[in-house]
């Protein structure tokens, strides 16, 4: 029988509270953490967060009555409390597929982070986890390459990139950039990187960086034999802009560009994927901002929906953090997200924070890039908990070596190789970790000058945004 | 200045520079150490093979199989006799040592165990 329409304000839970609703495999699931202000029942805040995250708004229109709002709405069907947090609790939503345009995460994200997170009921709102059901996926581009192609295409297998962030990060000239890009790569690493700053300042336009930066590549290839990349910065003002970096950086032969895709944002990194992915590019890509949406525990966004959206969108490298360095990140909540960027099925796992099973589909995985604060002591941990797909990159670690960048390439490069050969041979390599860098060092000074220089240095903080079963 | 050391490596010292990817770093692998990377092979799962090529052509993805891939075989002796029949067909090559992944349709690793003689 047709509803009649009563103008008015409802209680959000009579609409959008459905505690026995089953979620549909095409459903996009979230699960936000919700603070409410006092005074306001769990199932009315998750009810309003669901409403305002889909179709609903602070009182009932005619125009409802015109489509099938029961269908398109957002369902808030289960709520949880946080463990060892009584201030706020998990409410699960279920969306729709037909409420979000094919291959945008950019419209999926305008609605669940949305107008949502200023509601008044609310002290605070954090989008904890999103389920994108295959369905989804399989409209979204992804990653331009992929591992497995990354690997063929570099022919590097059996082990963890090597990386370095060359610094200053800013104020170099060109040609002074090239030569620490050189220096490294002829050391033995795999890529060099532009810090997510250097874009096209006056002291080195971007055209004048590529070409020096070019010439490093190449040279570093005939002399060493091996293949080498540097991320070349083409995130820019305009997307216009933007592409005509990049097309320049295919035009002289660069394998590898780089994109920051958060502040660039989220339609201009899908394009890019796209070109990328159409041009045989590899594309890194650097997170500027991701700590001001995912650090606070109460508010924001989650670091592994941050992964999710980026797999979706498109790259071939993300910063995952790296648990033993200088920058904030928790080993579980960590190797939660790695599995998320590499994985083609990740299981719901509450111990790493991971809310949903997630499937994949054919979508290619990214490599996770450890980076910032890391050095040689470092790399038994590093190899452990990241792996072979994974890229592992040391700036400081390699550039503030006591001779040089080729020097501290070369000891970063012995070390992982040393750490991969004896995991192989079945040793415990985080237990052993000394022994063997001792051992490597013995056929490398440059090793051994780098565990000198960096013996005392460690960044024991504690981590703020920690798993929730972590808190009390 | 005294205590820097130099970096000695140069387009014109092949037999000083060149590299050849995974553990070219390190000194080569002894017999002992060879057989714990087969075993890693056979362990994983993966089908071992072996390939080689001249030094000066090793930046080529194509490098000449030796046979083919060991599909299914898990007895590291037998992988080892095959590594040390190519390097004695072919002492100045290059020889590498593969462990093909199917489910992820790549190598799972690739060393040199043989290395060859730069020109």
């Amino acid at each position: 029988m047709a509803k009649t329409y009563n103008a008015g304000v409802k209680q959000y839970r009579e609409t959008y509270w459905m505690p026995d609703y089953t979620p549909k495999e095409t459903d996009i699931l979230a699960c936000f953490k919700i603070t409410p202000q006092d005074g306001v029942p769990r199932e009315e805040v998750a009810a309003a967060v669901a409403a305002e995250s889909s179709t609903g708004t602070w009182t009932t229109v005619w125009t409802d009555l015109l489509t099938d709002l029961d269908y398109y709405k957002g369902r808030a069907y289960a709520i949880e409390d946080v463990p060892g947090d009584d201030t706020c609790f998990y409410a699960f939503v279920a969306y729709p597929i037909d409420l979000f345009e094919e291959g945008s995460v950019v419209n999926v994200l305008t609605s669940l982070v949305g107008n949502v997170f200023g509601f008044k009921a609310l002290r605070a709102l954090r989008l904890e986890d999103i389920r994108f059901p295959v369905a989804y996926v399989m409209t979204c581009n992804g990653p331009p390459q992929g591992i497995q192609v990354e690997r063929d295409i570099l022919n590097k297998y059996g082990r963890p990139l090597l990386g370095c962030t060359i610094k200053p990060k800013l104020g170099l000239s060109a040609k002074n950039y090239g030569r620490a890009c050189y220096e490294g790569l002829r050391g033995g690493l795999d890529f060099t990187k532009d810090d997510e700053n250097v874009n096209s300042q006056p002291f080195m336009r971007w055209r004048h960086r590529f070409d020096f930066v070019m010439e490093a590549i190449h040279k570093a290839e005939a002399e060493t034999g091996e293949r080498k990349g540097h991320y070349l910065n083409v995130t820019a003002p305009t997307s216009d802009e933007m592409m005509r970096r990049a097309e320049y950086a295919k035009e002289i032969g660069a394998p590898i560009i780089m994109h920051d895709y958060l502040t660039g944002g989220l339609s201009a990194n899908t394009q890019l994927a796209q070109w990328c992915q159409n041009n045989g590019m590899l594309l890194h890509i650097h997170r500027a901002m991701h700590a001001v949406l995912d650090r606070n525990p109460h508010h924001g966004i989650h670091f592994r929906v941050l992964t999710k959206v980026l797999r979706l969108s498109g790259g071939d490298h993300l910063h995952s953090g790296t648990v033993v360095g200088k920058l904030e990140g928790d080993r579980e909540a960590t190797l939660g997200w790695i599995d998320t960027m590499r994985d083609s099925f990740i299981k719901e796992d509450r111990s790493r924070g991971l809310f949903f099973d997630q499937d994949w589909g054919a979508m290619p995985g990214v490599i996770p890039v450890a980076s910032g604060g890391i050095h040689v002591w470092h790399m038994p941990a590093l190899v452990s908990i990241f792996g072979d797909d994974s890229c592992l990159q040391f700036g400081g670690g390699t550039l503030g070596h006591p001779w040089g960048n080729a020097a501290g390439a070369a000891a970063n490069r012995v070390a992982v190789e040393a750490c991969v050969e004896a995991r192989n041979a079945g040793v415990e390599i985080e237990k052993e970790g000394k022994d063997i860098l001792t051992k490597a060092a013995k056929s490398s000074p440059e090793l051994g000058a780098a565990m000198d220089t960096w013996k005392e240095i460690k960044f024991e903080f504690d981590t703020v945004d920690k798993l929730d079963v972590a808190h009390k | 200045m005294s205590d820097v050391q130099d970096y000695n490596s140069s387009l014109s010292d092949a037999a000083q520079s060149r590299k050849y990817e995974t553990f070219s770093y390190l000194p080569p692998l002894s017999k002992e150490s060879t057989r714990a990377q087969i075993q890693y092979i056979v362990d994983k799962g993966w089908n071992p093979g072996i390939e080689h090529t001249e030094p000066e052509n090793a930046i080529s993805n194509y490098w000449y199989m030796w046979k083919l891939p060991m599909f299914g075989e898990t007895n590291v002796d037998t992988i080892l006799a095959e590594i040390e029949a190519c390097h004695k067909a072919h002492p100045k090559n290059h020889v590498r040592l593969l462990g093909f992944d199917n489910f992820a349709q790549s190598a799972g690793t690739a060393m040199v165990v043989y290395r060859g003689i730069a020109v």
